[in-house]
């Protein structure tokens, strides 16, 4: 009963989370594609360029619609279905969705509405100001939600409160340029940069096999091209970045990611593999079935030193004295002495024994850093699904460098005229559109599942963060999610292909 | 500037801020209540149009609002978002699900290709404007009227799910209890006509229609008589009930008689804001309907205003809990023992003096779009209409 409510809270956060996702990433690539149309259209005066413009802006508004529709759960969800991390974090988390309504939202909303109906109200320049205000609104709301999910990675600026239950901030500007919270809001808002970019390239190239509108599709994909080409270098400086992080702060995901049993020194990076089902931190089994790794490469990135030792997940779990790495039960034992203390120190204080209370209080203060793991009752908790993480982490990679690939062979053939040749090159760009979206997707499930089992790293697993409800209405929640998403996405998808094909007016 | 405040300071500070939000939430939400007179303000397709054009320019405000308003309390009061939102699951709910299908239907309504219809998304506009407004004025209600809740911070060192829980909500029905409440019920269906004469006046103000401005005037009438029966009710029961009073020196929460009405005497700027307030409602619907202006919108907006943030500060200030348990009065939260941390509160006072930068751009462009009534000619010329 108790995991079904763990797991439908967790179902439907991933459902409505990754809904949301499906939208958000085109708002932040596209918005800065527009604006950077209506930028050459100011400067140039060219007319065909304000069409160019408010073709991809009527795209967006379609798009933007559901992206706010599929949002606004998630700013409250944290309530709904997880208040006993609300309460855990809400000192903390609560400052950065305030931030990001005050901040970003009212600047989306308050100019969305001169970018779509202004052209006639205002002037050129007014109008151009709007679509930047635009563009960057959506970017500093995707700053702010994703500095509060740095935070959960990575927990930082902050101090436990034994009377209130509850972490405090010690530091804004350690919660806000926290490394983890940085590279992760670079990463995924660059990812957004180039599924835009994928949207535009691809609609473009639809338009090209079919002979309509020529000169506009090839006047989008160079913007389309260009700005892709340069995101993905973005994207794969701010991935090493993550990588390098996550070696430091979540070594259990980093293993994950690389399916990693065995802790190695000088360790290889696997480029393509197929794990073994069967094996887990306890048996000897093969970690692979097949695989093809690079040398030392993942001590490289991880450690920043070829020879390094990486640790893998059985030396996490099971402990490795020679690389002085502690078990899971020891970290159990310490979790499991905070938990203790905070509960006789609160007897304590409720009894006015002060003397004893601080006696507590400090025992609870030297284990609290590891206090999540006082939850569990089996090490082997503590590691993620790893065939998810795995493929979801190696699949992402493949499609990043495939991404790249695409861009340039595209500003190539539309740089030397051969662009409308090339009809395989314009079906590959059509068909890629999806698979941004999957990438994207999948980077998430890197970092979320990659996670589990916690909500706060090494603080609060998911298991005892959720609401106090019956998994039944959970349930119920969770499968009215799904049935109204997805018949808005139907529509969506449907209105979205209708008015590609009606073109640029 | 703000680290040298009281923590106390600080918390009313916030209290403030919130009440100010949520009051302009209740202004904005003309929009709902004019998304359920779109079909009696406008007879023909082009007036339907018309209202839904002048309505789709400034939802996004309204839903921002409301996206701020959970933003700022998850800030500045996290144990009541916890509590709240957790608790009362099927009321918060169900007004969330009324505004996800409010967001794509201005959008999708008219677009080529939208399979559920033109009808569909307008019957979405009519549902977000029917229970937005009820369900949140409900919600608001409970802050005066309690909520069977339970808070303890002990629970959170338990191991296992069920038991770890800080907040527990003590009954089953979780949250839809509240619309079983006289007094809640009242002040939600107030929130409802209120918005219906707001949206409106909004439409005389905004749109450049002859039958527009008759429709609406009509409204206002019809709409005006049921907001001052439900909410003559809603005041005098709030006014002659007990409340939850909080002991300054030991924090005990305690039933207080007539509690409401003394913090309006007790307090009485908060008391002189709430008249000012109920007497705009008033002057802004009689210079409608008896000189035929178009400005009553702003008598009115300005009115809403003003009373709703009285309504929160007599609900948070004056040694009141905000969120009152009636399960267990101990567990009621307070503006002190539910409030952020100092440090945080700082940090947020500093971010919210934004807020009137915001609130200046925001006019800024209201005003630049509004320049020029909305008309059947630019409903024919805009290629992005709804």
């Amino acid at each position: 009963m108790e995991e079904a409510l763990v797991d439908w809270s967790r179902a439907q956060f991933a459902l409505t989370a990754m809904y949301h996702w499906l939208f958000v990433p085109l708002t932040l690539g596209l918005s800065f594609i527009m604006a950077i149309m209506e930028t050459i259209y100011v400067r140039t005066g060219n007319l065909k360029w304000k069409k160019t413009t408010q073709f991809w802006m009527t795209l967006f508004g379609i798009n933007f619609a559901i992206g706010v529709a599929t949002g606004i759960i998630l700013e409250f969800e944290f309530g709904t279905n997880w208040s006993n991390y609300s309460w855990f974090v809400g000192d903390i988390f609560g400052a950065p969705l305030a931030i990001e309504g005050i901040m970003a939202f009212f600047l989306e909303s308050a100019f969305l509405a001169v970018m779509f109906f202004g052209w006639e109200k205002v002037s050129k320049k007014f109008h151009l100001t709007a679509t930047w205000l635009v563009a960057l609104g959506s970017n500093l709301s995707a700053l702010w939600i994703l500095v509060a999910n740095g935070w959960m990675q990575n927990p930082v600026g902050m101090h436990f409160n034994p009377n209130t239950a509850r972490n405090e901030m010690g530091d804004l500007w350690d919660v806000l340029f926290n490394t983890t919270a940085v590279d992760k809001f670079l990463h995924t808002v660059s990812s957004g940069y180039v599924i835009g970019s994928l949207f535009v390239i691809g609609i473009s190239s639809w338009y090209l096999l079919k002979s309509r509108h020529i000169s506009f599709a090839r006047r989008s994909m160079m913007v389309g091209a260009v700005f892709g080409i340069i995101s993905s270098l973005f994207i794969v400086i701010t991935g090493d970045s993550s990588g390098h992080h996550v070696a430091k702060t979540q070594r259990m995901k980093l293993a994950a990611m690389e399916g990693l049993y065995e802790g190695q020194e000088g360790a290889d990076l696997v480029a393509i593999g197929v794990l073994n089902p069967d094996k887990t931190v306890n048996n000897d089994e093969e970690a692979f079935h097949f695989r093809i790794s690079i040398p030392r490469l993942l001590a490289l990135l991880a450690e920043r030193d070829m020879d390094a030792f990486v640790p893998g997940m059985k030396d996490l779990v099971h402990g490795n004295k020679q690389y002085n790495i502690p078990s899971t039960h020891e970290k159990m034992q310490q979790g499991d002495k905070a938990l203790k203390a905070l509960n006789q120190y609160n007897q304590a204080k409720k009894a006015g024994k002060d003397s004893l209370a601080a006696a507590h209080i400090e025992t609870f203060q030297n284990n609290y850093p590891l206090m999540g793991y006082g939850y569990f009752e089996q090490p082997e908790e503590t590691v993620p699904p790893v065939g998810l993480t795995f493929y979801s982490f190696h699949f992402m990679v493949i499609l990043g460098f495939y991404f790249v690939l695409l861009f340039l062979l595209v500003i190539w053939s539309n740089m030397n005229d051969t662009i409308r040749d090339k009809r395989w090159l314009l079906r590959a760009a059509l068909y890629t559109i999806p698979l941004g979206y999957l990438a994207s997707m999948l980077g998430w499930v890197v970092s979320e599942v990659g996670r589990q089992p916690w909500t706060i790293q090494d603080l609060l697993p998911v298991k005892v963060s959720t609401s106090h409800l019956s998994a039944a209405n959970v349930e119920l929640t969770f499968w009215l999610f799904a049935a109204i998403f997805t018949i808005l996405l139907i529509a969506e998808i449907s209105i979205m292909v209708r008015q590609i094909k009606i073109g640029p007016k | 500037m703000f680290e040298t405040l009281s923590h106390l300071a600080l918390q009313q500070y916030w209290w403030v801020i919130i009440s100010l939000v949520g009051a302009l939430l209740v202004f904005l939400m003309f929009i709902q209540g004019g998304q359920t007179l779109v079909g009696q303000i406008g007879k023909t397709d082009m007036q339907r149009d018309m209202v839904i054009n002048t309505l789709g320019r400034k939802w996004e405000l309204g839903f921002t609002t409301l996206v701020v308003f959970g933003g700022a309390l998850f800030a500045s009061f996290p144990p009541f978002y916890a509590t709240s939102f957790g608790g009362a699951y099927w009321a918060w709910l169900l007004i969330l699900f009324s505004f996800i299908i409010q967001a794509i239907s201005y959008e999708f309504r008219k677009k080529p290709g939208n399979i559920l219809g033109r009808k569909t998304f307008e019957t979405f506009l009519f549902i977000n404007g029917l229970l937005g407004t009820i369900l949140i004025g409900t919600v608001v209600g409970s802050f005066f009227t309690g909520s069977e809740f339970s808070v303890d911070t002990f629970r959170m060192t338990a191991t296992t799910t069920s038991e770890s829980n800080i907040t527990r909500w003590e009954n089953t029905t979780r949250g839809l209890e509240l619309l079983g409440n006289v007094q809640n019920i009242l002040l939600g269906l107030s929130v409802f006509f209120l918005a219906r004469i707001q949206g409106a006046l909004y439409a005389i103000n905004s749109i450049e229609d002859e039958g527009i401005f008759r429709q609406s005037r009509k409204q206002v009438i019809y709409n005006a008589i049921p907001f001052l029966v439900v909410f003559i009710a809603f005041a005098m029961m709030l006014f002659t009930s007990k409340g939850f009073a909080v002991d300054p020196q030991t924090r005990e929460v305690f039933m207080e008689p007539y509690k409401y009405l003394h913090n309006l005497l007790e307090m009485p700027l908060v008391g002189i804001l709430f008249l000012i307030g109920v007497l705009g409602v008033l002057t802004g619907v009689g210079v409608t309907v008896f000189k035929n202006s178009t400005r009553g919108i702003w008598f009115v907006g300005a009115g809403t205003v003003l009373t709703v943030f009285s309504l929160f500060l007599i609900a948070g200030f004056n040694h009141t809990a905000f969120y009152p348990s009636t399960y267990e009065l101990q567990s009621s939260l307070t503006i002190q023992n539910s409030s952020s941390s100092h440090y945080t509160l700082t940090a947020m006072s500093y971010v919210s003096l934004l807020v009137p930068i915001v609130i200046g751009y925001i006019w800024y462009v209201w005003r630049s779009m509004n320049k020029k009534k909305i008309s059947a000619e630019e409903m024919e010329t805009e290629k992005h209409a709804y």
